[in-house]
């Protein structure tokens, strides 16, 4: 499945998009931990999380993963914005929780 | 290599010199720069990535870069990373000049961690940088001593 289609079916509000929405999604990851992510998150995944700083945005590029995904209805910072689309990497917000942000993506069956 | 060597001028990273056929790249790593925390480690994944190296390994220097440039940033009064590129391996070494780890041991274990409060609030501080380390590298060496700053060096192959 590819990012955009996953950004309807979450209904999830983009706020950075020079990314790759065609890149396909391979799964999803939940960790507020950075170096969880670093160490567990496989490119191609999807992450959510509910830590809106822009160092999320570093470990997502060095990752590989498709998007990150700002949930619980946290507001990202403006600085954040900015380095997703400076960096390329698809930012997104929802006021879904966690929990249910990572079921919708379960149920896709990535 | 010219790509990269294209990359590395376009960026002003301080390339020491050209040893043999490999690059080496030198970072100034600044105490609670957290708005350029991961820089770094992410242009070290743009060269190797443009001299060929999978992107798996890539992925694996990136930890180890990453996880060394955090710590610098977060524990140390300001250090360095040293990056060194080869055909068949990518050497890091970091050196800073903070407090020091007073039982390396234990830090090595995960979920050790002696990172503040406001820290771990951001998601750092979790106790899995050095374990990230020793397990993304092929060989990883620590010294450490309190007052005498922390050096890292880690080896991965390709």
């Amino acid at each position: 499945m590819l990012m955009s289609e996953v950004i309807k079916e979450l209904e999830l509000t983009v706020l950075a998009d020079t990314g790759d929405m065609n890149m396909p999604v391979t799964g999803g990851y939940v960790s507020d931990l950075l170096s969880h992510v670093m160490g567990q998150a496989q490119a191609g995944q999807v992450w959510i999380t509910m830590q809106g700083h822009q160092n999320i945005i570093a470990v997502a590029s060095l990752v590989g993963l498709s998007a990150v995904v700002v949930a619980g209805g946290i507001e990202p910072e403006q600085q954040t914005i900015a380095k997703a689309k400076e960096q390329e990497v698809i930012l997104c917000k929802t006021s879904l929780s966690v929990y249910e942000a990572a079921g919708r993506l379960y149920r896709l069956s990535l | 290599m010219q790509m990269a060597w294209r990359l590395v001028r376009r960026w002003q990273v301080r390339v020491l010199k050209n040893e043999g056929t490999g690059l080496l790249l030198e970072f100034p790593l600044e105490h609670y720069r957290f708005e350029t925390a991961g820089e770094a480690s992410s242009k070290v994944k743009q060269v190797v990535r443009q001299l060929g190296v999978d992107a798996q390994t890539a992925r694996r220097i990136s930890v180890c870069a990453y996880e060394a440039e955090l710590n610098a940033i977060i524990h140390a009064f300001g250090g360095r990373m040293k990056v060194r590129v080869f055909p068949d391996r990518t050497e890091l070494e970091v050196t800073d000049e903070g407090p020091g780890i007073p039982d390396v041991e234990a830090a090595m274990r995960e979920g050790f961690s002696t990172a503040p409060d406001n820290i771990r609030e951001l998601g750092f501080g979790a106790g899995m940088g050095l374990p990230n380390m020793k397990r993304s590298a092929d060989e990883f060496e620590i010294k450490s001593a309190p007052g005498a700053g922390t050096w890292i060096r880690m080896l991965v192959r390709y």
